[in-house]
């Protein structure tokens, strides 16, 4: 029986990701021995934990390294995306306590089960072999579906749970059956090497090849909500505890749109004109369907949820360019999404009150002379969603049509202005109730804990700093894409 | 000598009748069950394309595969045990609190 | 010889799986689910896959499947009670049906054009399927191996807090 030559293992590759398992499993431990109404340490513990992780990943940027047999690899990329996930977790864990504590599922598992998801999401940027992307994409969905039914008291939650879970399995179905077909037609499952195999034109030619990229495509989209595949997404936003929903409509996006960049930019670019008319159509309907069913909603959580749906399209705009320019916009904008989403969701959790969400758009009336501060927060998310200067979202709508203009997409790009335009109306809508119908209520439950107030100004200061001077993010955009 | 068509095509039916399944029965166990057979189906493409390949990747990703499966069903299982608690029923059109 | 072996079991594993999306109760396409695990075992040993064919025995049929016929029981789910409405089962029917003949389609009209590698018959014959497996699991693929000890253990808290009586 001869051993088995263990290869070299590079760890610095998987630091941050290491690091943050430690602290979730950790968690876990200590949770035994926190009481329950001191479960909100554990919260601090696990953002002393994520900026940990944030640090050991400021030392890698600039040097690529790859590892584990070319499993993963560690590029500006990955770090880059790693860090939208970082600050998206330490946000959403932030608005967590108050809302749990309020709600009554102040279970503690919650914090490592976010971590676990965070660490699914990171090591789904930066693997570079299906079986690392799947693995990844599998850990923070597992996390999420739970995360999604945490409120066992609330039918909501329980139905938002079920939801997500038959609909992610099912999509995972076609993912794999994408990279089956994938590994058929090229030989191996290793992004780098599909993109060699890929070249050769016996390969490229191969109708497996194509259905392997159709039925990936389609998996994807499933798991970033493009139209038509968005079915049930609203309703597990609306039903899942409201800190949950704010850490669902930004990090699986992201990372659900960090692997399709890998494996459409690195593993497929031999098919980037089949590729690039597929993405149009669904960048196309994605924007149209979020925007105009958004323009119907009166729950500000389920206008939220397709208002997230069309700004996957706008994303699917930038990657439907493939240029430098779109796919840095795509960067850009994705971490000022994390903003100014997570932002508006704190704003909601802070309206509503136990036993009654205050979630209609008619609760809100008045709430913009009761609360002038917060009113002003949500007026600069709002104003960032909507894409008006000065604020991040309009620089980063500005680069991804830019993308796509310099791509040759005329069309597309005007359709996304018009589709940027119309959606201003249901976020001022949210403003006009804020600010001129008479208050029906007087809005003194709300409470302003340290962890919100961090939260707040975190996110105000992410979409304002950039909306007003973009350099810095750009340039370490530009340094990051995969071109 | 069966030829890898054949083993290709017998999995592209079961994947069809799976997703046929995901899309026409009410019951969420049921479901799940046909998620099941895609994920199986999948299984034997990954197989099958591994031994015409001559490489063990596509068996590794099959054991993978087995293990994602087994972990969604504790988990999905104990979803529908906390539906069922407050609901008495896990048939998906009651899944309709959320609407349009 | 083989050929006819193959026809048999892909016809009867075909059937199984058009049983499980028919039958009216649950423990009757559990059952119906299992006789399909096992025909897909038989393919996994035809296609020299012994170590697959077990673990698909002992992880699909024997754990998951218990777990899912344990609910079924726990629940005491009865038959289904109506259908659904007729459009959404013609347009699952439709939906299927059209992945079913795109994939023929596609699949008819492609060939095998990775490259070959150097694990034929005779390699697993001489080493043995599951030291193979080892091999390749422990030196190539080792970060994956270590990622499902995370999803594993996530899966198993989130359960937990899911299910668990007291809150």
């Amino acid at each position: 029986m001869e051993t088995i030559a263990i290869p070299a293992i590079n760890m610095s590759v998987i630091a941050p990701e290491m690091i943050l398992s430690v602290v979730a499993m950790a968690l876990l431990l200590i949770n035994v021995f926190v009481k329950n109404e001191q479960k909100g340490y554990l919260g601090y513990l696990s953002i002393a934990g994520i900026l940990v992780t944030l640090y050991s990943l400021t030392i890698g940027w600039g040097a690529p390294q790859d590892g584990f047999s070319g499993s993963v690899v560690q590029d500006n990329f990955a770090i880059f995306f790693k860090g939208i996930f970082l600050v998206s977790a330490a946000m959403s864990i932030l608005i967590t306590d108050q809302y749990l504590q309020r709600e009554g599922c102040n279970q503690g598992e919650v914090y490592p089960l976010m971590l676990f998801a965070t660490v699914g999401m990171m090591l789904m940027a930066s693997g570079t072999d299906l079986m690392t992307i799947f693995l990844g994409l599998e850990v923070l969905s597992v996390s999420l579906y739970v995360l999604a039914g945490f409120n066992r008291g609330s039918i909501r939650s329980n139905e938002a749970g079920l939801k997500y879970f038959l609909l992610g399995a099912f999509s995972t179905g076609f993912l794999l059956y994408g990279m089956a077909l994938t590994y058929g037609a090229t030989g191996t499952t290793k992004v780098v090497k599909i993109a060699a195999a890929a070249q050769s034109g016996m390969v490229s030619s191969n109708l497996m090849l194509v259905a392997g990229m159709l039925l990936m495509a389609t998996g994807f989209a499933f798991k970033v909500a493009a139209a038509p595949f968005h079915m049930w997404t609203p309703d597990v936003y609306e039903g899942a505890p409201t800190p949950i929903t704010a850490f669902m409509s930004v990090g699986p996006k992201a990372a659900g749109f960090a692997a399709f960049l890998r494996v459409l930019l690195v593993a497929l670019p031999v098919f980037k004109a089949e590729w690039s008319s597929l993405l149009w159509v669904l960048a196309v309907l994605t924007m149209t369907v979020g925007n105009i069913t958004a323009l119907y909603q009166q729950n500000i959580k389920r206008m939220l949820a397709y208002s997230s749906i069309a700004h996957a399209g706008y994303i699917l705009v930038g990657f439907t360019a493939g240029n430098a320019v779109g796919t840095s916009g795509i960067l850009f904008y994705m971490l000022s999404y994390a903003f100014m989403n997570i932002g508006a969701f704190a704003v909601i959790i802070l309206v509503g009150k136990k036993g009654e969400e205050n979630n209609n758009l008619a609760d809100y009336a008045g709430f913009g002379y009761k609360h002038p501060a917060l009113g002003v927060a949500m007026c600069v998310f709002l104003f960032s969603l909507a894409g008006i200067p000065p604020a991040a979202g309009f620089v980063g709508k500005f680069y991804l049509f830019s993308g796509a203009i310099q791509a040759g997409y005329i069309w597309l790009a005007i359709i996304g202005v018009l589709n940027s335009a119309a959606s201003v109306y249901y976020y001022l809508r949210v403003m006009i109730y804020m600010y001129f119908k008479e208050p029906t209520e007087d809005f003194n439950w709300v409470r302003l804990s340290p962890a919100f107030i961090i939260c707040l100004i975190i996110a105000i200061a992410g979409v304002m700093i950039p909306g007003v001077v973009p350099g810095t993010i750009l340039e370490l955009a530009q340094k990051a894409i995969l071109m | 000598m069966v030829s890898l068509h054949s083993y290709l095509i017998l999995s592209a039916i079961l994947f069809s009748i799976g997703t046929i399944g995901v899309l026409t029965r009410r019951n969420a166990i049921v479901i799940f069950m046909c998620i099941e057979m895609m994920l199986n189906a999948v299984n034997l493409t990954f197989i099958a394309l591994s031994k015409y390949l001559g490489n063990l990747d596509g068996q590794i990703f099959v054991f993978f595969v087995m293990t994602v499966a087994a972990a969604e069903a504790a988990v999905g299982l104990a979803l529908m045990i906390a539906f069922f608690k407050n609901r008495e029923s896990i048939d998906v059109e009651d899944l309709n609190l959320m609407k349009w | 010889m083989e050929t006819l072996f193959f026809s048999i079991v892909a016809a009867i594993a075909i059937l199984m799986s058009i049983l499980v999306i028919r039958c009216k109760n649950p423990i009757n396409s559990a059952l119906s689910l299992i006789m399909t695990f096992f025909c897909l075992a038989t393919l996994y040993v035809m296609l020299e896959a012994p170590f697959m064919a077990a673990i698909q025995v002992i992880v699909y049929a024997g754990a998951i499947m218990v777990l899912i016929v344990f609910v079924i029981m726990l629940l005491n789910i009865r038959t289904e009670s109506g259908r659904r409405t007729q459009h959404a089962l013609f347009l699952g029917a439709a939906t299927g049906l059209f992945l079913l003949f795109q994939t023929w389609y596609f699949l008819s009209r492609s060939s095998l054009t990775g490259a070959k590698g150097a694990i034929d018959s005779a390699a697993i014959a001489k080493v043995g399927h599951t030291e193979l497996i080892g091999q390749s699991l422990f030196t190539e693929f080792l970060l994956p191996f270590e990622i499902t000890s995370i999803l594993l253990l996530a899966a198993i808290v989130g359960a937990v807090v899911l299910a668990k009586k007291k809150v």
